[in-house]
């Protein structure tokens, strides 16, 4: 690649760096004028959360039983297999709970939010609503990043109990391990305060996140149908790879 | 058939040329270039208050950009547009929207909220900006659904009307507020010869009775005819003819000759700059 391209492409990035803060900034200051709208708020908090709960249940299930699964027979070479429900527990909660949940959210969620948002774009939805003096992002974009804020962390506890459920299902039911080793150590040894909320915490900055990069691909996306694919696919890409730094971030910052 | 809605022998009908000094839009200098396109060049316009002026012109010429501009949807390159006295590119978003809450404007693409029935559009901008009872709204809006005939249908989702049925709610929905000024965007695009007669004594009620002032784009001119006060013609980036529609059906121009009587040939091309027809198809000399 020659310098002057690389030039552009990293000019390009950083535009579009400074368009999300903007946008960002946009967003806080409509949030004020869309607890107005309370209702679309919670419209919206129905929408991602809770018609998201059959595929977030589903895969913490089986996240928590091949999690199970895989470390009891780690553990078994150690002879500690009833540090099981503490391991998974922790695993769930501090990592594997918000990271998960946060790209299933990203998947079924996020890309519905772009959506949603761009074909309002490509139908002048959003202009009409600029002409009817109503300012679309306190209308539209406030409340689903309000929602993706609410309904992440409640995502995430959901997903950590079917996760542990999941694990007591393989590690008990089916492998033998006590049952009350099982969640003695872990409560026991697991902090509601250190490890449960601080999943909880970085599951509100995922869910912020992802509602951010969804509606402003959504909002800025070229109101065309391939416009609206693309945008669709970045609201994913995107996602992930900032998911994934942020929790490094969020993790050296949170032990 | 039909009678005739705009009568130019009536003394409130016979703003051939809008007063200067009652103009409620006023447009000095516009310039637009948009994709190295010169949409506008350096052009001037009055839109008469409290009249109907239908603004015409052959496809891609700037009909809808100029109603952008006036609403503040999109900023001019140069000039200045000033709606109700108020200069439009010094407008906040705040003023924006206070200058938008009195304009009604009817979509090209009606561009109704799909997730709400017809009613509610309908009664989207009452509940956004005023706190009225229930029971008014639902008579306000089952008014205005009346009037566009359609008020069997409020219960409707978006999804399930046609062009022509999508149109009429968003004219109830623009109408919803009583506007100063109302912008109508292609209105008779999609409807049947009766909506047509129907929406066209609407619009015209509305100017004569509250004193509308009303800019309408649009292409048929039989219909434009019955209800515009004054029209103006756009072509190549000028205003290149206004006048009545009676007196611009005349022809006396080229650019109306033309434009009104359809014809291909005239100052205004029928085909978009291409190459040469022959040589693009191999024909020419030495293309083989």
């Amino acid at each position: 690649m020659n310098a002057p391209r690389r030039n552009m492409m990293l000019a390009d990035a950083l535009a579009q760096v400074g368009a999300v803060g903007l946008f960002m900034f946009s967003i806080l200051a409509a949030v004020p004028k869309s607890l107005r709208h309370y209702r679309e708020t919670v419209r919206q908090v129905w929408f991602v959360g809770a018609m998201s709960l059959v595929i977030i249940m589903t895969c913490g299930l089986f996240v928590g039983m091949v999690l199970s699964l895989q470390l009891y027979y780690v553990l078994t070479n150690f002879g500690g297999t009833a540090a099981l429900g503490t391991v998974v527990a922790l695993s769930m909660f501090r990592e594997l709970g918000p990271v998960v949940t946060a790209l299933l959210f990203a998947g079924r969620a996020g890309t519905s939010m772009t959506a949603e948002i761009g074909l309002m774009r490509a139908t002048d939805q959003l202009s009409a609503m600029e002409m009817m003096a109503v300012d679309p992002m306190s209308y539209v974009v406030a409340p689903r990043f309000l929602a993706g804020i609410l309904a992440m962390p409640l995502l995430v506890c959901i997903f950590n109990a079917l996760g542990l459920l999941g694990a007591h299902l393989v590690g008990v039911s089916w492998l033998g391990l006590d049952n009350g080793t099982f969640w003695g150590n872990m409560t026991s040894t697991v902090e509601v305060w250190s490890d449960l909320l601080n999943g909880v915490w970085k599951s509100a900055a995922f869910g912020a996140v992802i509602a951010l990069i969804a509606t402003f691909q959504g909002y800025t996306t070229p109101p065309t149908s391939e416009g609206v694919a693309y945008a669709t696919t970045r609201t994913v890409v995107s996602s992930a790879i900032v998911v994934l730094a942020l929790d490094f971030v969020m993790t050296a910052f949170l032990m | 058939m039909n009678p005739r809605v705009n009568d130019p022998t009536r003394s409130n009908q016979d703003a051939r040329t809008p007063a200067a000094g009652n103009a409620c839009v006023r447009i000095r200098g516009l310039r637009t270039v948009l994709n190295g396109k010169t949409i506008f060049d350096d052009v001037d316009l009055d839109i008469a208050r409290g009249k109907i002026t239908a603004i015409m012109g052959p496809s891609g010429t700037g009909k809808t950009t100029l109603l952008r501009h006036i609403t503040g949807q999109l900023a001019a390159d140069c000039g200045d547009i000033e709606v109700d006295g108020r200069h439009v590119a010094g407008l906040n978003r705040t003023q924006l929207f206070d200058l938008r809450e009195r304009i009604g404007y009817l979509f090209q693409n009606s561009a109704l909220l799909t997730d709400f029935s017809v009613f509610e559009n309908v009664a989207f901008p009452l509940r956004q900006h005023l706190r009225l009872p229930e029971e008014i709204i639902r008579n306000i809006v089952l008014t205005r659904l009346q009037s566009v005939g359609l008020r069997g249908a409020a219960h409707l989702m978006p999804s399930e009307l046609s062009g022509g049925m999508a149109r009429r709610v968003a004219l109830a929905r623009a109408i919803v507020r009583d506007p100063d000024l109302m912008i109508y965007d292609e209105p008779f695009v999609g409807l049947d010869p009766i909506a047509l007669n129907q929406i066209l004594t609407l619009i015209r009620t509305l100017n004569d009775t509250l004193g509308v002032t009303s800019i309408l784009v649009a292409h048929e001119f039989s219909a434009v005819r019955r209800i515009a006060d004054h029209v103006v013609l756009i072509a190549g980036g000028k205003f290149v003819a206004s006048g009545h529609p009676d007196v611009l059906a005349r022809g006396e121009s080229e650019w109306t000759r033309q434009f009104f009587g359809g014809e291909a040939d005239g100052p205004v091309p029928f085909q978009y700059p291409a190459r040469d027809y022959a040589a693009e198809l191999g024909f020419a000399a030495g293309a083989r």
